[in-house]
């Protein structure tokens, strides 16, 4: 006897790319569903990586109005260059990662020898109007055990009436065997849309590490 | 009339072990998939006058980042830091090794006082005490700490395993109190528990969450077909 099995176009709701099936809200029929508020949306995997970039409709990438709020993880960077900087670019319509950017940065520091310890903020890491790519894990050791991880928050890049905020803290395993509490926050002082964003070091390759991009929905 | 009910065999999908069937990406059939976001509960922990709450299982390579959610921790005893720590294999001992970093904003309620400062009391170098997480809790009725602690591939072999931690407290003193640690353990040896106390006392109350977060693509749902 043959054996029927019920196809994607089976069922009584217009059916969507991605989603789940679920019961409605009155129990009497179908609709499609989404999972949780973060979805993984990439993971970038460094090896030897000058660069590591998001763009929005390139190898999966969404990063559009899709989601008000976007998140990086970062995790385990390991930089080919002793001290070297973990930093982040945005692109707001050309190819460049450009964007003007106003922002601040300050951490905590401790070392292992347990004899220098504060907090600061470093002028020398904010940005003023510029170009120049942000450092937001900085003097990475490349021993090893040595690495950085954190996480950057963007806040609705897609909007064009907007400036553009971001939020990043990390931890840096630094290279004189400092723990180095980075805060790093700031806008893209653009109204164009943010679609592109690119980590690297400021020095050298990404030896190794993970980045992942969330989306966040309804936040 | 008997009801008949479609089997779990009956879709036009490979049957995958605990997952759930979704449609594809390109929408024109179906797949098997995980079941919820990302961000997984793995285990919740209620204290009641507890001298420590522990998470001794679900932490392995399964997931990068683990998060802890800690919700309303309340002291038994006045003005106490609440902490952490962890440690590897089938130890529990929890006194790994850490240097980290301690700095603080506060806020009286009076507005008399307010500003950042860094707090070497509780940073430590190469240290295996618990790390302090919140500090100075009170322990009047309403008040307590909560905050997140994120602890970074803690299964890693290679590399050191990194910890950001941010809590607010209601201080003793009636202060707000929002505190930021973050550091490393300084082994790589995989981390496979964790532990929460207070510096003294019993943790009266309060609740902490471990979630994982997923490092692969999932969407829902459950699908229970009736005909």
């Amino acid at each position: 006897m043959a054996f029927t099995k019920y196809n994607y176009n089976s069922f009584d709701l217009t059916t969507a790319a991605s989603k789940g099936l679920s019961f409605n809200s009155d129990a009497d029929g179908f609709e499609t569903s989404s999972g949780g508020s973060m979805t993984l949306i990439k993971t970038l995997t460094a090896s030897s990586s000058a660069t590591l970039s998001f763009v929005n409709g390139s190898s999966d990438v969404v990063l559009d109005s899709t989601y008000p709020i976007y998140l990086f993880k970062f995790i385990s960077i390991h930089p080919a260059t002793n001290g070297a900087d973990l930093k982040v670019g945005f692109r707001d319509g050309s190819t460049a990662y450009d964007a003007t950017k106003t922002t601040t940065y300050f951490s905590a520091y401790h070392n292992e020898a347990g004899d220098t310890s504060g907090l600061a903020y470093d002028d020398g890491e904010d940005l003023a109007q510029s170009a120049n790519f942000q450092n937001i894990c900085k003097s990475i050791g490349n021993g090893n055990d040595e690495s950085g991880s954190g996480f950057l928050y963007l806040f609705n890049p897609s909007s064009t009436t907007f400036v553009k905020h971001f939020i990043s803290n990390a931890a840096s395993y630094e290279a004189n065997d400092y723990i180095l509490n980075i805060y790093t926050a700031g806008y893209c002082n653009v109204t164009a849309a943010i679609d592109g964003v690119q980590f690297s070091m400021n020095t050298g390759n990404i030896d190794a590490g993970t980045i992942k991009l969330y989306g966040i929905k309804d936040s | 009339m008997a009801l008949s009910k479609v089997n779990f065999n009956s879709m036009n999908v490979t049957p995958s072990a605990s997952k759930a069937i979704k449609f594809n990406s390109s929408n024109n059939g179906l797949e098997a998939g995980d079941l919820g976001g990302n961000l997984v509960l793995l285990a919740t922990q209620t204290a009641s006058s507890s001298a420590t709450l522990s998470f001794t299982s679900s932490i392995d390579s399964t997931y990068k980042e683990y998060i802890f959610k800690c919700i309303s921790m309340h002291p038994a005893s006045d003005s106490q830091r609440f902490q952490f720590q962890a440690d590897t294999g089938t130890n529990t001992n929890y006194n790994q090794t850490i240097t980290s970093t301690s700095f603080r904003a506060s806020h009286t309620e009076a507005d008399a006082t307010a500003g950042p400062s860094y707090k070497t009391a509780t940073d430590q170098a190469q240290g295996t005490a618990f790390q302090t997480i919140g500090e100075s809790t009170g322990n009047a009725n309403d008040e307590s700490t909560s905050g997140t602690l994120h602890v970074f591939e803690p299964s890693s072999t290679t590399f050191v395993k990194h910890f950001i931690a941010t809590n607010n407290s209601s201080s003793a003193a009636d202060n707000s109190q929002q505190d930021f640690k973050a550091g490393y353990f300084n082994t790589t040896t995989a981390l496979t528990i964790v532990q929460f106390k207070m510096s003294s006392g019993n943790i009266d109350a309060g609740t902490i969450k471990m979630y994982g977060v997923l490092s692969w693509h999932l969407q829902n749902i459950i699908i229970i077909v009736l005909i």
